[in-house]
């Protein structure tokens, strides 16, 4: 049989088509948000979907967060697949109880007899110039919360099938949005049958390399590969791994790497103080020690509440910041 | 209350529905009625007397170190056990954590109740098989998920189709406490839109443990459902008959596809918030005495003399169960087992994670190690 040719899409389209196919599959999956209906979203991802599914199965909700996760766990209850979305980071404290105190803790409280498959789709991370809580990285509040799963596709392929792995899991999963990275357009093979899928939970090495592992997710992955391509020109040459999950962690490929290049750099937006980096260090160092070369270098985000749009520029990781990291990590 | 404000404490009784008044005397309500048989009156006396003392003597576990913790159902035995008799077999509970009447109404193992306050899981029973949602700790956090809990039953189709074994209510239960919350408000204001079929019961027992319900509001409980747009009811909630019929209609029509009720009954906490609790450090004894007069069995049980329902043999036969109950529930807590340690790792995930699995297998290697130095020790003997 022909395979269908690769389709060009942008990541925001990429999670709208998944989200077609999820709801095609499966009459189960019910979209819940604000402005998610007529308008698609503030940033379109749902765009078109209530009209093609229905007020009943793209809803439009009453402007609360916690009611919007809440009520999505009652009806996961009675067996539908709630997929909610957060109109921005920030708004996702409102709902912070429900996912913690509730959707987490379900499955244990109940030992294993209700199971919570709700989705949490929210855009996270800065550069778009927004105004506050609209460009924050809070990914580890949910990722120190046991029962949660946190995932963070980078690119529009992973986003049209990490949506619908994450819809199609038993646990609550927290689908971050890279929101800077919606446009990018990308190649995404829409013809995979279920073995060809990349595990949801499994990091990918972009760009191999010998001298130093540049790990990163969401918006850095893009960051990441352009310090690697600069580091290129000055002759070093970088491994570079997209995590695509936080919680669970693929510890396995990047201890795999770094005991081959001898050297990490890890580059989030999140602020690095108690951040992914420094769970990623720990694990590195326990099981790569004789291995490092180097202390485990970290990029990103600073202890400090996401400053206004015109401090963005030196708030969050650039290649500069990257490469000073990587020429740390190299000096060493 | 000085500046003309209505307080929650002393308004609203005119309004109050009330069948069967503090000394036993029936009256007649225009709207609510309960038209019970016999032996379904001496069902409802031999519930609330079976759930005074499966709390009595839970309470004395706990004095006797068996339990960690009660929480106490003195006094409100006829909210709990009036409402949820009303509810048919399909209608899903989303409990507070003292509301053990609703839970036992549901075929529930009052050992399942008891292990939750010795520690031993969050709750045993099967929230599918039985109806019953979970205790939830976090005030009011139960009621959005029981609306979208109603909000599935109306996607089911099972709402309005006139099949009184398919049309599904939800019982949403909630405290004074819990209507200070905001999620207590998004929940009702939630359930008004979508036109959910819930029923919002608020038992006010006055206090939330120190906090009397005049810190919580300026208006009865009950004319919160004015503000979205839904019937608020207030209903003696020591009064076992009006509450089965109050809540009976409510669910009736949130069935039939009406919508959602909030239903404030009018009661009291007898006891301790918990068996942590000293309510002689906030409360008056006299207004404790004061309720004493109003307790929801004994006005029953008279009203059930004077009709000629209830004669000594039953009431023997039911404290010969209730002594049974009691036995059984005292054997069976000193006969509860601590939970296999390694079990706290089996259920935080459906699917595998790959850190709870090394940190599982970690556990279980540093146990074995324990259990092995423990064999080599000179002492010798295993744990």
């Amino acid at each position: 049989m022909e395979r269908a040719p690769m389709q060009k899409m942008a990541l925001g389209k990429a999670v709208n088509a998944g989200l077609r196919a999820a709801m095609e599959r499966d009459p189960r999956v019910l979209l819940m948000g604000e402005d998610i209906g007529k308008l698609g979203g503030v940033f379109r991802v749902t765009d078109g979907l209530q009209k093609d599914f229905g007020e009943d199965r793209v809803l439009d909700t009453p402007l609360a967060e916690a009611g919007i996760v809440g009520t999505a766990l009652g009806m996961s209850l009675r067996g539908y697949r709630p997929v909610c979305e957060i109109q921005f980071n920030g708004f996702v404290f409102p709902a912070f109880n429900q996912i913690v105190t509730q959707l987490a803790k379900m499955r244990a409280r109940t030992r294993g007899r209700l199971t919570v498959p709700v989705v949490i789709r929210m855009p996270f991370g800065g550069g778009i110039g927004s105004v506050e809580h609209h460009s924050e990285s809070p990914e580890v509040l949910f990722a120190h919360t046991a029962g949660l799963r946190v995932v963070a596709p980078s690119s529009a392929h992973d986003a049209y099938w990490m949506i619908q792995q994450s819809i199609a899991s038993a646990d609550p999963v927290l689908f971050l949005e890279p929101e800077r990275r919606y446009w990018e357009k990308g190649d995404v093979d829409v013809d995979l049958g279920p073995g060809e899928v990349a595990p949801l939970h499994r990091a990918r090495v972009l760009r191999p390399g010998t001298d130093a592992t540049l790990v990163a997710y969401g918006p850095t992955v893009r960051l990441a590969l352009d310090a690697a391509a600069a580091a290129a020109e000055d002759g070093s040459d970088l491994e570079v791994i997209d995590l695509r999950s936080i919680s669970p962690l693929d510890v396995d490929t990047v201890v795999e790497s770094v005991q081959r290049t001898g050297r990490l750099v890890v580059v989030h937006e999140a602020p690095t103080f108690h951040g992914p980096g420094a769970e990623l260090a720990a694990r590195v160092q326990e099981r790569c020690f004789y291995s490092l070369e180097a202390p485990v270098q970290r990029v990103g985000g600073f202890h400090v509440p996401y400053p206004a749009a015109r401090y963005e520029d030196h708030y969050l990781p650039d290649v500069d910041r990257v490469l000073d990291a990587v020429e740390a990590a190299l000096a060493a | 209350m000085t500046d003309g404000a209505v307080s929650p404490t002393t308004s609203g009784a005119p309004t109050m529905v009330q069948l069967l008044d503090a000394s036993g005397v029936r009256h007649e309500h225009p709207e609510h009625d309960a038209h019970l048989e016999p032996d379904e009156l001496l069902g409802l006396l031999r519930d609330l007397v079976l759930l005074r003392r499966f709390d009595s003597e839970a309470e004395a576990l706990q004095r006797t170190g068996e339990l960690g913790l009660w929480v106490g159902t003195r006094g409100q035995e006829a909210a709990q056990i009036g409402a949820a008799r009303a509810a048919s077999p399909q209608d899903h509970f989303f409990p507070t954590y003292r509301d053990h009447g609703a839970t036992l109404t549901r075929d529930v193992d009052p050992l399942h109740i008891l292990s939750i306050y010795r520690g031993i899981d969050h709750g045993g029973w099967d929230p599918v098989e039985h109806g019953v949602h979970p205790y939830t700790l976090v005030i009011a956090a139960q009621l959005l998920p029981a609306v979208g809990y109603a909000m599935g039953v109306q996607r089911d189709g099972a709402v309005g189709t006139g099949d009184p074994a398919r049309d599904t209510a939800v019982l949403a239960y909630l405290g004074d406490g819990a209507t200070s919350q905001g999620e207590a408000s998004e929940a009702l204001g939630w359930a008004a839109v979508y036109h959910a079929p819930v029923v919002f019961l608020c038992q006010n027992n006055q206090w939330a443990i120190s906090e009397p319900v005049e810190r919580q509001a300026r208006v009865p409980l009950h004319r919160r459902a004015d503000g979205v747009g839904i019937p608020g009811v207030m209903v003696d909630g020591n009064d076992v008959l009006a509450m089965f019929s109050v809540v009976r209609s409510a669910l009736d029509r949130a069935r039939s596809g009406g919508g959602p009720t909030f239903i404030e009954a009018w009661t009291y906490r007898m006891g301790a918030h918990t068996t942590s609790d000293d309510p002689t450090r906030y409360r008056d004894a006299v207004e404790v005495e004061q309720w004493r007069e109003k307790d929801p069995i004994e006005r029953f049980r008279t009203y059930l003399r004077a009709e000629g329902v209830l004669d000594d043999d039953f009431e023997d036969q039911l404290a010969a169960e209730a002594e049974a109950l009691a036995e059984r529930i005292r054997a069976g807590v000193r006969g509860m087992t601590d939970p296999d340690p390694v079990a706290m790792f089996d259920h935080a995930y459906a699917e595998p994670h790959a850190q709870v699995e090394e940190e599982r297998d970690a556990f279980l290697a540093a146990w074995a190690q324990q259990e092995q130095d423990l064999e080599q020790s000179p002492a010798g003997g295993g744990r």
